[in-house]
């Protein structure tokens, strides 16, 4: 996927006036903001716990080498084959070789966000491979040709009638005149439509919320159940996975999953949270017969030892982006890449570097819902401070506010200078102000401000001046 | 090649060479001992409770329980579910003894198979390995009496679970499970293990929820009341 | 008009932080806080050679001029027992940020960190140090509260001024997503002028939906923000500073964006 990540600003400008978008996005976010506080709300541990995820996460992280090898490890032990990737053209080239080695025509998939990292659904069309996206979003998404908005509800930014839409355009061997009464109906098409492809597929593809060290297993959570059938059905199941995923018990995953879910869409817990460990095994009745895990680094073990090391803590539940009062007006596709909203802002630059993705930390307010939020209490704004400041660093910053910062910055040092600025500059304004009913409706210079607002005028006399007068008269 | 050049670029950036064979040794005890971390206070429940609370949160979930006092009720409650709603009376079931020893003659008109589910099967009947009443949460590990297909084909899915292994915590099912493939010289996790809450859904479209998605779309727990202390009327 | 806290074995010495935003555009919000203060029971006083907290910088990855600023702010502060400025934004920088400015240089952490400990916004320091419960100021009428992003979110300002205010005899009609961000974020409004102004409209729709004719705020940035686009929209709504509703200014001086 090309990034279109340095046009931000418009695609954002053009986000902010496609009817639909707002529609879907207007629906979304509220939703959103109420079950994780329900969710929350009923698991009064629920603050100690997210202590705990950031501390689980930390520690694993600190030997992650060893964490890795162990999981490694135990995946052969039970009769998985592991692949390490250093880059996305190692995983791309590791998913190729296990499909071509076992004849695959077509290959089921299940929601991964590697996936759209190393843009494998491509890849795969190029060698003759037919990739099917199976959880409803993504399949949704594969056939209108788009990438996901979101990362836990892909396509989250369309309505009812683009369903429609683009199923009565794909699904043509259906009739033409058939009539979608509800949602149910959608469901019930896209149902049947899959069924037929888990069947014929040879190889089902997986991300991984998790890999369990101690017992070498991958562990995925899905609603639909498609991600199951996707792992079972197969003759081959691939695990694409990065490098963080791994903790280092069950029962340190199960801390993690208390905080997934909760987080993500409110709910307690996922309706399905498999644990996947090697394939079949001689006795069993069904199941995979081989299992692979691409294991991708793809730049995250430089983020270690790096401001942006705690950002490797991330569990996707996208809490960050579901509150984010930036993402809930633009949409995630703004962002030009896979990963939007607060942890996109961080993780992006650092996958396809900051001169591409250097709007998206800058594209936020600070607000700091995000990190109140987050599961696992990752410092996003501070992170994306630490991209601005290297932005400024590498001159990457506007010269116009470059320029602006250093004026600025020279008066903010020297207070005499600083005060004389001030006082002239507020009465020029208040006077003119007053004469404009305590408010500009434009100023030179300010245009950005006054496009979408007046400008309030100041009162005339900064403090510092009628301190002082106060002061002399003894008013005070 | 590759995997030492992930490895090695991981302890660069932690800026330290191999781990020394102390700290290793620390980190295999943690594994070994797998400590429990907080266990929310909700599950920590007198028996009769914590099954209520496991009830209750199935049904939150959009599953449906029904109680029977022994393993013979099975087949007639299943006939009842399946006429209740008007669903076709062939079911495929796990080959786990405990199911396949079920009174079935009793009830000739369930035409019943045991083993793997197929995509043509409607109604498919799991034994279930744990309970967990935290969040109504069912444990099912894959493996020769537990096919994983039958927790996923068929649109009705039905798993028998006994009262006396509905445990509160998650954790309290690992055990279980630790317990009983410890002894084995394998890998401690069967193939497969599934923690199933509710049916399958999707709020994909329009980010409402709708029933059964790839999966089942009704799931219905029959517990077996077994543990005399876990009874409603118990203590 | 306050009651002297009976909580202060003696009288602090406070000094004001103003901030750049009420020097240049608001001073009375300035008045109002040093009125607040001394009639707490503070000595207070206002270093000249302050000027800014230096977040604009530090916010645009200007660690350079931040910590410039940030050593200017230590020289001219540390002497005194408490540092009380009346914005929240302000107030997390002094009270979180300024010491993470000098992480390479243990001398001057220490000192930011000591600083930052006796740093607080005006409201919270009023209720939550000096155990204020009421002002003498009465206020009657419905207003509804925007909560500013660093000061909820970093200070843990939520109903510290909803109690003053209580008390004065204002009725508080919350707003729908009081505690979301307005779209002022510094400079984020001007250089992402469309997002901004989107989010400040919502911001306003819900201001406008609980039908009170005021809306309050700690910070001035949030202010002009809201300000100017109630004033653009034609929203016949007040917008005021907390701190002057508190003081009990708002019979003499006119509401943000207002001449009357």
């Amino acid at each position: 996927m090309l990034p279109t990540s340095p046009a931000f600003k418009e695609n954002a400008a053009r986000a902010l006036q496609e009817e639909r978008l707002q529609k879907a996005l207007a629906r979304t976010k509220p939703q959103f903001h109420t079950k994780r506080a329900k969710a929350v709300a009923a698991l009064p541990e629920f603050e100690q716990i997210r202590d705990i995820g950031r501390d689980i996460k930390n520690h694993t992280l600190q030997f992650l080498d060893h964490y890795l090898e162990t999981w490694a490890e135990n995946v052969e032990r039970a009769g998985g084959h592991v692949h390490w990737c250093p880059t996305a053209e190692d995983a791309r080239a590791a998913v190729l070789a296990i499909c071509q080695r076992v004849g695959a025509r077509i290959v089921t998939k299940g929601k991964s966000m590697i996936s759209e990292e190393i843009a494998l659904n491509d890849y795969l069309e190029r060698h003759g491979i037919t990739p099917v996206e199976t959880d409803l979003g993504e399949y949704i998404l594969q056939l209108r040709h788009e990438p996901p908005s979101h990362i836990i509800g892909p396509a989250f930014h369309l309505n009812r009638e683009d369903w429609e839409e683009s199923f009565r355009k794909s699904h043509t061997d259906l009739p033409p005149d058939r009539v979608f009464r509800e949602r149910r109906d959608i469901l019930t098409e896209a149902r049947t439509k899959l069924r037929e492809r888990f069947l014929a597929a040879d190889v089902g593809i997986t991300g991984a919320n998790f890999l369990i060290a101690e017992t070498g297993t991958s562990v995925i959570v899905t609603n639909e159940g498609n991600g199951d059938l996707t792992q079972t059905l197969p003759r081959v199941h691939i695990v694409l996975a990065s490098i963080e995923k791994v903790v280092p018990t069950l029962e340190d995953a199960t801390n993690m999953l208390r905080l997934l879910a909760r987080s993500a869409t409110g709910q307690d817990f996922s309706v399905y949270t498999t644990f996947s460990t090697g394939p079949r095994r001689p006795e069993d009745p069904d199941g995979p017969e081989e299992y692979h895990v691409i294991l991708l680094d793809n730049g995250r073990s430089s983020m270690l030892g790096s401001p942006f090391q705690d950002m490797l803590r991330c569990i996707r539940c996208a809490a960050c982006m579901n509150h984010c009062p930036v993402y809930n007006v633009v949409g995630g596709h703004a962002y030009g890449w896979v990963y939007p909203g607060p942890m996109g802002a961080v993780l992006t630059p650092t996958l396809i570097g900051i001169d591409q993705a250097g709007h998206l930390p800058n594209a936020s307010t600070f607000c700091g819902r995000c990190e109140s939020v987050c599961p696992v209490r990752i410092p996003l704004p501070r992170m994306m401070r630490h991209w601005r400041e290297r932005e400024f660093e590498r001159h990457l910053t506007p010269s116009f506010a470059r320029t602006n910062l250093r004026l600025w910055g020279f008066f903010a040092r020297h207070p005499g200078l600083y005060r004389l600025a001030t006082r002239a500059g507020a009465a020029l304004l208040g006077w003119l102000g007053k004469r404009r009913g305590g408010r500009f409706t434009a100023l030179p210079l300010a245009g950005a401000w006054t496009r979408g607002r007046d400008f309030p005028a100041p009162e005339g006399e900064t403090f510092f001046a009628r301190y002082q007068r106060l002061e002399r008269s003894h008013a005070l | 090649m590759s995997r030492e050049l992930i490895l090695s670029s991981i302890r660069r950036h932690l800026r330290r060479g191999p781990l020394p064979p102390d700290h290793r040794l620390m980190l295999a005890a943690r594994l070994a001992q797998h400590p429990r971390h907080l266990i929310p206070a909700r599950s920590r429940l007198p028996r009769p409770e914590q099954i209520a609370l496991f009830i209750s949160q199935v049904e939150k979930e959009f599953g449906t329980v029904v109680r029977l006092s022994g393993l013979e009720d099975v087949p007639g409650a299943i006939a009842e579910y399946l006429a209740q709603h008007n669903l076709p009376t062939r079911l495929v079931a796990a080959p786990h003894p405990e199911i396949t020893a079920l009174p079935w003659g009793e009830r000739p008109l369930l035409e019943v198979r045991f083993g793997r589910a197929e995509p043509s099967d409607q109604v498919s009947l799991q034994h279930g390995f744990a309970g967990i009443a935290e969040t109504g949460t069912l444990m099912l590990p894959s493996g020769p009496e537990r096919p994983t297909t039958i927790n996923l084909l068929a649109d009705t899915a039905l798993v028998l679970l006994r009262a006396s292994r509905v445990v509160g915590a998650y954790e309290e099912a690992w055990d279980l499970l630790r317990a009983e493939r410890s002894g084995g010289n394998g890998p401690l996790m069967p193939r497969n293990v599934m923690l199933v809450t509710g049916p399958s859904r999707s709020a994909d479209i329009e980010q409402t929820l709708e029933l059964g998605a790839h999966g089942p779309r009704r799931l219905h727990v029959l517990l077996i009341d077994d543990d005399p202390a876990a009874k409603p009327d118990a203590g | 008009m306050l009651q002297a806290s009976p909580n202060l074995a003696k009288t602090p010495r406070v000094a004001l932080f103003v901030t750049c935003l009420v020097d240049f555009h608001r001073p009375s919000v300035g008045i109002a806080a040093l009125r607040l203060l001394r009639e707490a029971g503070c000595h207070v006083e206002v270093p000249r050679a302050q000027t800014c907290c230096g977040q604009p910088a530090y916010n645009s990855g200007d660690r350079a001029t931040a910590r410039e600023l940030g050593r200017q702010i230590i020289e001219t502060f540390s002497g005194y027992d408490y540092v009380i400025a009346p914005s929240g934004s302000c107030g997390g920088m002094l009270r979180h940020h300024l010491p993470t400015l000098f992480d390479d240089d243990p001398n001057l952490r220490a000192r930011a960190e000591a600083l930052a400990d006796k740093c607080y916004e005006l409201v919270s320091f009023l209720v939550d140090v000096l155990k204020i419960e009421s002002v003498g100021a009465r206020f009657s009428g419905k207003l509804t509260y925007h909560d500013s992003c660093s000061g909820l979110r970093e200070l843990g300002i939520k109903d510290q001024p909803r109690k003053l205010l209580a008390a004065q005899g204002a009725e508080i009609v919350e707003m729908e997503d009081a505690e979301v961000c307005c779209g002022f974020g510094g400079t984020f409004c001007v250089k992402y002028p469309e997002i901004s102004t989107r989010m400040v409209s919502d911001k306003t729709a819900n201001i406008a939906a609980t039908g009170a004719p005021l809306v309050l705020a700690g910070d001035l940035g949030c202010l002009l923000n809201i300000a100017g686009r109630l004033k653009r929209e034609g929203r016949p709504i007040a917008a005021r500073h907390v701190a002057e509703v508190l003081a009990g200014m708002t019979e003499t001086l006119p509401p943000i964006g207002e001449t009357r």
